[in-house]
């Protein structure tokens, strides 16, 4: 039988039957459009617009329109790029490494988290095209026989490594979270009133009909994708980091980059999850499945990989010293006492101080100062590639060439783009798929809060199960 | 699911642990169950029920050596024989170099190839969803039975009054 310990707090709160998480979670989908939603679609499609015309005029004149120069070839565009794909990071880890660590708390929030890594993946998608400068020339980068002597793509540069893992990561990201949605689809599908939805929706569940077989074979995938999931996610952000670890560029040549840029992926993901999270159990009155246990789990994980960052910057600091090689020193000394060190004290303070605040029990349960650390973490994990891309490049080998970076408003403009598109795409979701994981929250539902017969609605049911007796071990996790 | 055919009696449980009970009391006393339908897995439910265990597990291994050697036989065949270049001072074919893509190509190949299995498996895809289905509250909060009546011996009455004593809150006979 269910064995939890009456200690802890049940996961979802509120005494909900099965028939109440389906309620609460499809009410939303089946609702009109509320104002508010219409509102921040409306703000969303406004800041996509003018990214758009941004990035209309950065295709159309080409790269020259940002600020970089013959010193400082790679800026916002990559810092762009991987702070995406970082925060995507993630959606994985609580779908697939907290599925593997049977961690329960995962499933009120994997739905979200997941759908966040698709959309984020996809703008850290769109500055690849963009730092192209020549979009429709992106196949060139595919491992394609060409008519201009057929040169295969360098299958040793970690760019061309990027290629593969980002779109295995986005690709297999996808259908995971396709695979988990098809059952809660078919929740919606059979509740669906209207002939289009009902067309939708069940186009969609592609006839799911929940029997013990197909739910055995779920359990079954979800585990080998959730296998598969763990180390690509690990690989993406290692390969992401090779990208400058494999080259000679001081600040950049270094191994601890791999474990330090997952780290921080996570960390930086993490707080976008709680941003996200926090307003939306609000808007759709989630209280009782993400609740402050949640938030401050989350919080912990914020605090662990915000830890490890820390130490990955000290010891990052302390080779520079210690490997007595000039141009590493000189590179870390101008971090933080050159023209960029404002940039590099904004990163130290919101990556390395501000998530040890959350030592403070009250501090990490609080929904305001949460909310208020995510951003400046994010803030921070942005810094952290603005430091590492450009105080690295800014400065090079012959002081005559040095030079600083200052961004354009298609630097600019091309950034908000990608704010545009992440919003616009998560309010679509958010109105049109459930944002919980029903299906898996009902399968947690009894085992978390059957211990505390008293607190929910169902009693009758509780009691009824006293009369047969188990013949086999139901909980096997 | 496949198309359904023949005359059925329907058990609706209310509850995932008296349904998970009720399956080996019913076959113990001899009611061939066809399926159970619910809204979330029941741990335990296919091996009450006897279903096989799924072997789909060993598609993925074979999913995964192809997607291996497929991706490492192009790098090999493109770098080391199609147009041989020396980069970076190291010879034409480093395998060491090839390690990153044949790790995404064999996660690639897997996942797809176990997103397709797992869906001609359980007979999932597009235009499926007219195929008619026993209760439609199995995706909301009920736990269906379903019992075929030409592969059982028992009158209808007698599974009915099974279904009943082991906790099912309604019994209803569907015909396809």
């Amino acid at each position: 039988m269910h064995v939890t310990s009456p200690v802890r707090e049940p996961l979802i709160q509120g005494g909900k039957t099965y028939a109440d998480v389906t309620e609460d979670i499809c009410r939303h989908v089946e609702a009109a459009p509320t104002k508010e939603w219409k509102i921040a679609f409306g703000l969303s499609l406004v800041v996509l617009a003018y990214g758009s015309a941004c990035l209309a005029w950065t295709w159309w004149e080409g790269l020259g329109v940002w600020g970089l120069n013959k010193t400082v070839g790679w800026a916002w565009d990559i810092t762009n790029f991987v702070w995406w794909v970082g925060i995507g990071h993630a959606g994985t880890l609580i779908s697939a490494i907290l599925l593997l660590f049977r961690q329960k708390w995962r499933t009120s929030i994997n739905r979200a988290a997941e759908a966040m890594t698709i959309f984020a993946v996809i703008c850290a998608a769109s500055f690849i095209l963009m730092h192209m400068g020549r979009p429709w020339m992106a196949y060139w980068a595919l491992p394609l026989p060409n008519a201009f002597g057929s040169l295969w793509v360098n299958f040793n540069s970690p760019l061309v490594w990027d290629v593969f893992a980002i779109s295995t990561y986005f690709s297999v990201s996808l259908v995971f979270w396709y695979i988990g949605l098809i059952p809660d689809l078919a929740t919606i599908r059979d509740r669906a009133t209207s002939k289009v939805s009902k067309f939708m929706y069940g186009t969609f569940a592609m006839g799911w009909d929940g029997s013990a077989k197909t739910w055995a074979r779920y359990e079954y995938i979800s585990l080998i994708l959730a296998g598969l999931s763990t180390p690509l996610v690990l690989s993406v952000h290692t390969i992401v980091s090779m990208d400058f670890a494999t080259s000679v560029i001081p600040g950049w040549h270094t191994t601890i980059f791999p474990p330090y840029f997952v780290a921080g992926a996570i960390f930086s993901g993490f707080a976008m999850v709680q941003n996200l999270m926090l307003i939306t159990r609000v808007v759709y009155k989630l209280e009782d499945y993400i609740t402050l246990e949640h938030i401050e789990t989350m919080n912990k994980v914020i605090t662990l990989t915000g830890s490890v960052v820390g130490v990955a910057y000290i010891t990052e600091f302390f080779i520079a010293w210690y490997g007595g090689v000039e141009y590493e020193y000189y590179a870390f000394f101008n971090r933080m006492t050159g023209p960029y060190w404002w940039a590099y004290w904004a990163m130290m303070t919101c990556n390395v101080i501000s998530p040890q605040l959350f030592w403070s029990r009250k501090l990490r349960r609080s929904i305001t100062f949460t909310f208020f650390i995510s951003v400046v973490v994010n803030i921070g994990m942005w810094f952290e590639r603005f430091v590492i891309i450009v105080t690295s490049l800014h400065r090079d080998y012959i002081p005559s060439s040095w030079s600083m970076f200052s961004p354009t408003r298609y630097d600019i403009g091309d950034y908000i783009f990608s704010f545009g598109l992440f919003f616009t795409l998560f309010l679509l979701f958010s109105k049109y798929l459930p944002v919980v994981n029903m299906a898996e929250v009902k399968a947690v539902l009894r085992s978390t809060s059957a211990q505390l017969p008293a607190k929910i609605a169902g009693v009758a049911k509780v009691r009824q199960r006293g009369t047969a007796e188990p013949a086999y071990n139901k909980d096997q996790e | 699911m496949a198309e359904l055919s023949g005359k059925y009696l329907v058990g609706v449980f209310d509850d995932d642990d008296t349904v998970l009970h009720a399956v080996p009391k019913l076959r113990k006393a001899g009611v061939k169950i066809k399926e159970v339908y619910s809204p979330f897995p029941i741990h335990g439910l296919d091996e009450a029920l006897g279903h096989p265990r799924t072997r789909i597990g060993i598609a993925a291994f074979m999913f995964g050596v192809t997607g291996c050697c497929a991706v490492l036989t192009l790098m090999i065949w493109t770098m080391g024989y199609d147009w041989p270049m020396i980069i970076g001072g190291k010879d034409p074919i480093s395998i060491p170099n090839y390690i990153p893509i044949t790790f995404e190509g064999t996660v690639l190949f897997t996942a797809f190839g176990m997103v397709t299995t797992f869906l001609i498996s359980n007979g999932l895809g597009p235009g499926t969803h007219f195929h008619p289905r026993f209760d439609v509250r199995a995706t909301d909060n009920k736990f269906i039975m379903a019992i075929e009546m030409s592969r059982n011996s028992m009158t209808e009455e007698e599974i009915s009054r099974a279904l009943k004593d082991s906790g099912a809150e309604e019994v209803n006979i569907k015909q396809f």
